[in-house]
């Protein structure tokens, strides 16, 4: 390993000299309440082999039965995905011997899959790419291996232990067609994918728990070469640090080999994110011979318009139409719809602004969401959805700072404490005796003072050093804890000045 | 003429993962072979268009809703277990 | 009175009396088993005490319902308190479930296949699990790993298989009725070697659940039994719509029984050449034509008609049902169940060596078959062009149904063989099913019925095909040539040594 990792600090990839062309695999678990063949309910972290049935334990004698639901699930993925929708579409058995698989098949779509040639647009920020969704099929979860030695890995145990609680969980599988180009594209894909499902509530979309994980084909060749390179196929991508992160190992390994005039091979590489590399599966002789068939024990699904356009109408509006009516409708700037649309609990959070809010504020909302909301919510880690801060509370606060009940210094300690306590703006800033001063007559008093105080300013200010107003109005800041109110003080001051001889 | 070699009987054996002796290996070649010819004489067959017939029955789409049903006691589902480890099924070194 | 000889639907007659008890048959049952075991081997597994508490537990339901009739449809359910015994590829909930196969020797099913809770609901007797080939796969009944099943008429020969078990222990008195499974011919050609009624229905109409998978395209559960009447009532009991299986049949009749009469004027019956060729026993074409003129002298028409493509499907079935087979059959892998070698060290050589010593010849033959036709570069060639020629043999159904109402042929081409005869010549023993297998390809219901025996005593079978869900056909047809027939020949030889 070490030495690979030495090679690749000599090599000359660049993004100039090589073309990637990356192909991506997703694997989605479906949020249903039960497995796809059998009524076993789906969990996470349940006692080894408690969520198991005869079915999903491959039994003799059981047969699967479709999860109505599940399937209405593909076709929403499919149908956000711009794929169309195969009318006829058919379960397949992918047969190979694996401990995890119960029945020592895979029940999955071959030739006939539920959804084919769509695609997903992802931003890149000065660019957009759009990348071709080959297919989206249905298939069953294998269990969980547990490897024992205290390693946990294959290589250096003796035994392993199943569980088969995740067997039978519904699968969705997408493949891409080979259109993305570069690592961070890939990484971009996998977000935007990951937004959409969340937004679709089809899945949890947790990678930590496996329920969306990512393999990658990678080649590379030389920028405006013919053909193409000799890919390798890369397993347990499974964040999205990890998958840019193993893909940009992968080019410099293949520019590596390339340079020194020794060949890619073709191979199944799995990334290790302790020592950040990728590493090959120890070959087998045997090159995988599936033998697919089609299930006899299953029947077709055949979807007809109306059953499609029943799903599709229950599809929420998605990010790229919620992005576009941000901007179009709301006139927020590009950035802050694209911030807004990436997560589905905070666009639901600021449309509720959005309702409760005059539209000239909707950037000043937009603002506050992405600034402090957003900084206070990752430091707490938590949703958006979950925070104290209520939409009406936030639309009060920022109403406060426009009527010029409260400064914008004093809104952010109130929206601080709003965060953590959950009270309403009024209440804070009443306990708090935070009012903004704007009474004219209170103001005339201090400023009067503040004049009396700094005789020298004043002379400078008169003798055409403007800049000296900024030094008074600080000062009245100072004289009311910042309660004052700037615009007024700026206006009383100036008057003020003028009058004295 | 042999449809099937020896060869191609051991990478069979493999796929379905099954041992053989080479005294069984010979034997079961020479009947896959045999078995093999016979059948051959569906190429005769004309199958223009005729579609393949996985089903016999003309029904689709169906369906189970969405609802959990009970899953079995764990001692069932382990019962039958050849060697278990703690709640798990053991199986010997994957290789 | 041997009850044991007894029609199923004259004990019920009886047991509605309360003339007898279900312990009485239940007595009588064992007491033929407990003689006749040891000679049949029809039985992998039987307890005396088991079969006996439940007919006890059967009497007492019906001691409880005397004189009332059952609430739900004002019958006694044609099954309480009636010993089935269960060919031992059906699941059966607590008690051993071995498909006569060393991988399954010790499997105890968690779940009752649905047949057997149909049963059950009617607070049936389980006598027992009944031999058979290995997984379904012979058709001699000689591929059982707990040994083989001797025909109750000539203990020498076969009793046909794979449903050797449930044939013979219906011809041989040890219970009325039973249940066996037929992939391609497993029902028929048995009962046909055994002198029996076995009946194959229409592809869904009985539920799989709790079927060990053989060939799932091809795979349906049926009666076995002494008489069609008895046939039509164990259909009646097991059939219909299950949301455990995908491939049933929503719909469909539920009481064949009102299709038992006597009238076949008018029947067209159409008697396909290819299966009254050379390949067929002279005295079993006889036979088959004393049938068709019984039928004609009670008014039906028989023609001679040709359905060319049958050609094909006896290669057609010996790639489909390996290839099915060798994927359902991956699942017996010493993991979760069943047979494992535990010497093994490593994974695959633990899948290797468990398969290899868990699994016998023929069915180890079949699963090299099947994957090979599977495979990358063989797939197309074989199994793909088997699926399209089974649409051809679909096709020639289709026309035939056209002009007939059922078609009439020979069950087996020959009577019960040797033992041993065929046992090392696979070709020569997949020929037994030329007869039976379209009927599978085309997932049609078709039945056996005695039509004689043959001159050195060997009984001969008559099969009746219909078109799908035309039971009420096959039920009406095999009524009146059963009475035409007369066979009413049992081996009660047995008994006398
Ligand atoms: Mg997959
Ligand atoms: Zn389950």
């Amino acid at each position: 390993m070490s030495s690979e990792k030495n090679n690749l600090k000599n090599s000359s990839y660049t993004d100039s000299s090589y073309e990637t062309i990356i192909g991506l695999e997703t694997h989605v678990e479906l949020a249903t309440n039960t497995k796809m063949f059998c009524g076993c309910a789906l969990s996470f972290g349940a006692e080894p082999n408690s969520k198991t049935c005869p079915v999903c334990l491959g039994m003799p004698g059981t047969l699967p039965v479709i999860n109505k639901r599940a399937v209405e699930f593909a076709v929403k993925i499919a149908i956000a995905l711009h794929c169309k929708i195969n009318s006829y579409s058919i379960f397949h058995r992918k047969n190979y011997f694996y401990p995890d698989m119960p029945k020592n098949y895979q029940i999955s779509q071959y030739d006939y899959p539920l959804g084919s040639s769509g695609y997903l647009d992802v931003n890149m920020g000065d660019y957009t790419r759009r990348i071709g969704i080959t297919r989206v099929h249905m298939e069953e979860d294998t269990g969980k291996l547990i490897h024992t030695g205290s390693s946990g890995r294959i290589s250096e145990s003796d035994s392993s232990i199943v569980d088969f609680n995740r067997a039978g969980t519904p699968l969705i599988e997408i493949v891409t067609e080979p259109d993305i180009k570069s690592p961070a594209e890939a990484k971009e894909y996998l977000v935007a994918l990951r937004t959409l499902l969340l937004y679709l509530d089809v899945s949890d979309c947790s990678m930590e728990q496996g329920s969306l994980r990512c393999d990658a084909n990678i080649s590379i060749k030389k920028a405006g070469s013919q053909g193409m390179g000799v890919k390798t196929e890369i397993k347990n991508l499974n964040s999205f640090r990890f998958l840019q992160r193993g893909l940009e190992y992968e080019e410099q390994r293949q520019a590596a080999l390339i340079e020194n005039g020794e060949k890619v091979m073709q191979q199944t590489r799995h990334y290790d994110h302790i020592t950040d590399s990728t590493k090959a599966l120890r070959s087998k002789e045997e090159a995988h011979d599936y033998r697919y068939f089609p299930d006899p024990d299953l029947v077709p699904v055949f979807m007809d318009d109306d059953m499609v356009e029943g799903i599709k109408s229950s599809i929420p509006e998605l990010p790229s139409a919620k992005i576009e009516r941000y901007k179009s409708g709301f006139g927020l700037p590009e950035a802050d719809s694209r911030f807004l649309a990436s997560d589905k609990n905070t666009a639901a959070y600021f449309e509720s602004c959005a309702a409760l809010c005059k539209k000239d504020r909707l950037k000043s909302v937009s603002n506050w969401i992405i600034g402090d909301f957003t900084a206070l919510l990752n430091k707490a880690s938590i949703s958006i959805s979950s925070a104290k801060i209520k939409p009406s509370g936030l639309c009060s606060l920022i109403d406060m700072i426009e009527s010029g009940k409260i400064s914008i210094r004093s809104a952010k300690s109130v929206f601080e404490e709003m965060f953590n306590s959950g009270k309403e703006p009024q209440e804070i800033v009443k306990g708090k005796d935070m009012e903004q001063i704007s009474d004219g007559s209170v103001l005339e008093k201090i400023i009067d003072d503040v004049i009396n105080k700094n005789p020298s300013v004043v002379e400078q200010y008169k003798s055409g050093k403007e800049k000296a107003i900024g030094f008074l109005i600080g000062q009245v800041m100072a004289a009311t804890k910042g309660k004052a109110n700037p615009a007024l003080v700026n206006e009383i001051l100036i008057k003020r000045l003028k009058l004295n001889p | 003429m042999k449809i099937i070699s020896g060869q191609e009987v051991r990478h069979i054996a493999k796929l379905a993962e099954l041992d053989f002796s080479e005294e069984e290996l010979s034997k079961i070649t020479s009947q896959l072979d045999d078995i093999l010819e016979h059948v051959a004489i569906i190429t005769r067959a004309d199958t223009s268009g005729a579609e393949p017939t996985s089903h016999t029955l003309k029904i689709s789409n169906v369906f189970r809703e969405d609802k959990v049903r009970q899953s079995l006691a764990k001692e069932d589902a382990l019962k039958n277990a050849p060697e278990r480890c703690g709640d798990g099924f053991l199986v010997p070194k994957i290789d | 009175m041997r009850l044991n000889f007894l029609p199923a639907y004259e004990l019920k007659n009886m047991l509605q009396k309360r003339e007898i008890s279900s312990e009485d048959i239940a007595s009588q049952c064992l007491k033929a088993t407990e003689r006749l075991q040891g000679k049949l081997n029809a039985y992998i597994y039987f307890d005396k005490e088991h079969m006996l508490s439940q007919a006890r537990a059967a009497d007492a339901y019906l001691k409880e319902i005397c004189g009332s009739f059952n609430k739900k449809d004002g019958k006694y359910f044609d099954f309480t308190g009636i010993p089935v015994a269960v060919k031992d590829n059906i699941c059966t909930k607590d008690i051993k479930t071995t498909c006569a196969s060393k991988i399954l020797s010790d499997y105890v099913p968690v779940y009752d296949a649905t047949v057997i809770q149909r049963l059950k609901s009617q607070k049936y007797v389980l006598s027992g699990k009944l031999n058979m080939d290995e997984f379904a796969m012979g058709s001699s009944n000689e591929n059982s790993a707990f040994g083989p099943v001797k025909n109750p008429w000539d203990t020498e020969r076969v009793p046909g298989g794979s449903s050797g078990g449930p044939a013979a222990a219906v011809a041989a008195g040890l219970v009325p009725c039973s249940l066996g499974s037929d992939t391609g011919g497993s029902i028929r050609q048995p009962a046909s070697l055994c002198g029996v009624v076995g009946l194959k229905p229409t592809y869904g109409l009985v539920s799989r659940y709790g079927l060990v998978a053989f060939a799932s395209s091809l795979d349906q559960i049926g009666p076995i039994t002494r008489n069609v009447t008895d046939s039509a009532n164990l259909l009646s009991a097991i059939c219909g719509w299950d949301e455990y299986d995908s491939t049933s049949i929503n719909g469909g009749l539920h009481d064949y029984c009102q299709f038992l009469y006597d009238n076949i004027k008018g029947l067209k019956i159409g008697v396909p050449q290819e299966l009254m060729s050379g390949g067929v026993d002279a005295a079993i074409k006889e036979s088959v034509n004393g049938v068709l003129k019984l039928a004609e002298s009670m008014g039906a028409v028989v023609e001679m008609t040709s359905l060319p493509s049958f050609e094909y499907a006896l290669s057609v079935y010996y790639i489909i049902a390996p290839s099915e087979a060798s994927s359902n059959l991956s699942r017996f892998d010493g993991v979760r169940y069943g047979y494992r070698n535990r010497d093994a060290t490593s994974l695959r050589s633990m899948y290797r060596s468990t398969r290899a010593e868990g699994f016998g010849p023929e069915v180890k033959r079949r699963i090299m078959i099947g994957t090979y036709c599977l495979s990358s570069g063989y797939y197309d060639a074989y199994y793909e062009k088997a699926q399209r020629v089974r649409t051809l043999i679909i096709n020639d159904f289709k026309k035939a149904f056209g002009k007939y109402d059922v078609l009439i042929s020979p069950s087996s081409p020959t009577t019960a063989f040797k033992i041993g005869e065929k046992s090392d010549d696979p070709l020569s023993m997949y020929m037994s099913d030329i007869c039976t297998i379209p009927v599978n390809l085309a997932g049609l219901p078709a039945i056996s019925i005695p039509s004689g025996l043959s001159e050195n005593n060997l009984p001969i079978g008559v099969q009746i095909i219909a078109d799908t869900l035309r039971e009420d056909l096959i039920f009406k047809t095999a009524y009146s040539l059963e009475k035409a027939i007369n066979f009413n020949k049992l081996p009660v030889h047995l008994y006398e040594q």
